[in-house]
């Protein structure tokens, strides 16, 4: 699950983070009104999205004047921001963030990930802040510094000092960049994150070391112990198709294309996708059912599928193993009866019970297409979406 | 004989009382796995199924003499019961619980290393199906009759995508040793190369599948172990050729967020260390059938 900037900064800021004054406006008024409760005389205006690269879509700007902060928040808000990170749906502008300036003589990188490698907390950090991860591991792969924490005793000061050092910092702000890396740490640790980036860390012309920016993501299985950071969820940022299905219990990933998929198992799932695309098709939707399949849980993942608009066909693949292919044959046509199907529908079962399970389907009286084998299935469903689309169009 | 399990092994249900454990403890004698005993803190002494309970792993242990473990307990309490087994002296540990947070399986696999190598609990999962030893032992949930007893070994993060390539393969004929669920989490006890190993160990095993997915390094990792130590042919596929980056496919491991996670790079490290590339999902059954075909006419 991802927060947006603000928040990350809020929790970092308690935990020895410097970060710049600011706050958060829903208005072009109390965006000009932040202008005044932070002072000076120029002001950044941050759109708050779940997504990086946001300079380039201009969702942050400069600005100089009150009238120039509440005519940039007028601008940004209640737009969709389209990055390079949000595919070609955006992201809806909703919350701004007024951030005070700062005079920057040097950015730093520091991230903090999960290295699968080592299957511990990795914090990775460079002296060539300000450009994305990847594109330093390009251009100066030399420059990024790397320290794994043992899990069993956390991170250690020597670690943080040593990255400190790593980065060329000058003395004075050894202490000062040990207790902003330490504290990331802690805010990573307690509150069960997957992911933390600063980018950029700066060192001051005052002398003093602040985050710029933050992007926080957190480990959603770990969200039933830590009610403070599931409260932070923003809807709003998220794809309304996962979103209605999420709040249904159901895994699902929404995608371009126009077959809608109802699989069980990650993997298969996946397969299934991968299959509809050797066929020529182009999936709608990862959706993973679970192991269950029941007939309440089949009608859900209709609904989920047909909720996308370009849904042109439907493709059932379960494989059925402590579930029998009869009852799972008895829940799609439940879920037919239920939701009401207008597309063309294929269905694979597969395992327990699958002849009885496919004599159900064909017996059923409705227009269901049975399929015996991936293949098959997937093949099917591109022919009858082809067929779809041609209806639509003459 | 086959890999980690068989009809002898002693394995005790770890969350026996549960509904989920309960179910599945039947479904495992039924199958002929040796199951000789229960764990649920508080309810020791009493009986679920003709199966004794026992209050702590290692009451368990000593009297029933039991040597492998199978938790369905909660996300909440999976990683301390791992642990508990750990402790306990089981030799083989399968976690079927799906949602258990990731720091607390870094917090598992640091706590495992306080034993000796030789002494160390081998954990299959979290999150996966489990093992089976086609007509001899199931320590898991995947449905027994889909695998034909045999002499070619799975390995795969998937359950039902495993599935669907063990019944590809019995439509052909070909039977299983042994197949593996490593699971689909980040952080797991067991990874590709440690399965690859087993089976390249075993003597009733001839060749191997292995089914990948985006996400991780751990394909990369066996493709280079395979290339120098396996003698065996060795055959793969990976999901997930259509997923975007960025996007989480259901299993918490499978995120493209790094250089050579992607489906197709995988594909190419595999291919390039000599592994023979399972082309499609449908093709699981003729691909093994295939690579056993030439091993039989070079023997």
């Amino acid at each position: 699950m991802d927060i947006h900037e603000y928040q990350a900064k809020e929790l970092l800021s308690r935990h020895s983070v410097h970060i710049p004054r600011g706050g958060l406006a829903y208005s072009p008024e109390q965006a000009a009104y932040r202008t005044r409760e932070i002072g000076g005389d120029k002001w950044v205006v941050k759109a708050q999205i779940h997504s990086g690269a946001r300079g380039k879509a201009g969702g942050i700007r400069i600005c100089k004047s009150d009238k120039e902060v509440s005519d940039a928040a007028e601008a940004m808000l209640g737009r969709k921001l389209v990055t390079h990170q949000t595919g070609p749906r955006g992201k809806l502008v909703s919350r701004l963030y007024i951030e005070e300036t700062v005079d920057i003589r040097q950015e730093i990188y520091l991230g903090f990930v999960l290295d699968r490698k080592a299957e511990r907390v990795m914090i990775v950090a460079s002296a060539s802040g300000g450009m994305e991860i990847e594109e330093i591991a390009e251009r100066q792969p030399d420059s990024i510094i790397r320290a794994i924490v043992d899990p069993g005793v956390g991170m250690q000061q020597f670690q943080a000092r040593e990255i400190a050092f790593g980065l060329g910092l000058e003395n004075s702000l050894i202490g000062k960049a040990t207790d902003t890396i330490m504290g990331c740490y802690q805010v990573f640790r307690d509150y069960d994150a997957s992911m933390l980036e600063i980018n950029p860390l700066v060192v001051t012309r005052d002398g003093s070391l602040m985050a710029l920016d933050a992007k926080m993501s957190f480990d959603e299985n770990a969200l039933f112990r830590r009610p403070e950071i599931s409260e932070l969820r923003d809807k709003s940022q998220e794809d309304p198709r996962e979103t209605f299905a999420s709040d249904r219990g159901l895994s699902y990933v929404g995608l371009e294309g126009n077959i809608g998929c109802i699989i069980n198992g990650a993997g298969l799932a996946m397969a299934t996708m991968d299959m509809i695309k050797i066929a020529g098709g182009e999936p709608a939707n990862f959706l993973d059912i679970g192991g269950g399949a029941s007939p309440e849980r089949v009608a859900k993942a209709f609904r989920a599928v047909l909720a996308d608009k370009n849904v042109e066909t439907i493709l059932v693949n379960i494989f059925a193993g402590i579930n029998r292919c009869d009852w799972v044959a008895e829940g799609v046509l439940k879920a037919i009866h239920e939701v009401g199907v207008n597309v063309p529908l294929v269905v694979r079962l597969a395992g327990t019970n699958v002849e009885e399970g496919r004599r159900i389907l064909s017996a059923s009286g409705q227009s269901i297409i049975v399929a015996d084998t991936l293949a098959e299935a997937a093949e099917k469903a591109v022919a009858a979406m082809h067929q779809s689309t041609l209806k639509k169009a003459s | 004989m086959s890999v980690l399990l068989n009809r002898n092994t002693k394995v005790i249900v770890q969350g026996l009382t549960g509904k989920i454990g309960s179910f599945h403890a039947e479904d495992m004698k039924r199958y002929g796995t040796n199951v000789v005993g229960g764990v649920t803190p508080g309810k020791g002494g009493q009986s679920q199924q003709g199966i004794p309970v026992f209050n702590t792993v290692k009451g368990a242990v000593r009297e029933t003499g039991a040597e492998a473990s199978i938790v369905f307990v909660p996300p909440p309490f999976a990683a301390d019961s791992i642990m508990e087994a750990a402790d306990a002296g089981i030799k083989l540990c399968v976690c079927i619980t799906d949602g258990i947070p990731s720091q607390d399986m870094m917090r598992v696999k640091r706590y495992m290393l306080r034993y000796r190598r030789e002494d160390r609990m081998t954990l299959i999962g979290p999150n996966c199906a489990g093992v089976i030893t086609p007509g001899q032992a199931l320590m898991g949930i995947m449905p027994g009759s889909i695998y034909l007893p045999g002499r070619v070994g799975i390995v795969g993060r998937s359950g039902t995508l495993g599935y669907e390539a063990a019944s590809q393969m019995k439509a052909l004929g070909i039977g299983v040793s042994t197949s593996v669920g490593i699971g689909g989490d980040p952080i797991n006890g067991s990874s590709f190369k440690d399965i690859l190993e087993l089976f390249e160990n075993d003597d009733e095993t001839d060749a191997v599948v292995m089914i990948g997915e985006i996400g991780g390094p751990q394909e990369a990792e066996a493709a280079e172990w395979a290339k120098t130590n396996m003698k065996k042919p060795l055959i793969a596929y990976i999901a997930g050729l259509s997923a975007p980056k960025g996007k989480r496919m259901g299993h918490a491991g499978a995120i493209i967020s790094a250089f050579g996670e992607s489906a197709q790079e995988k594909v190419e490290i595999l291919r390039d260390a000599g592994v023979t590339i399972v082309a499609t999902p449908a093709s699981f059954g003729p691909t093994v059938a295939g690579v056993l075909d030439e091993q039989r006419k070079a023997a």
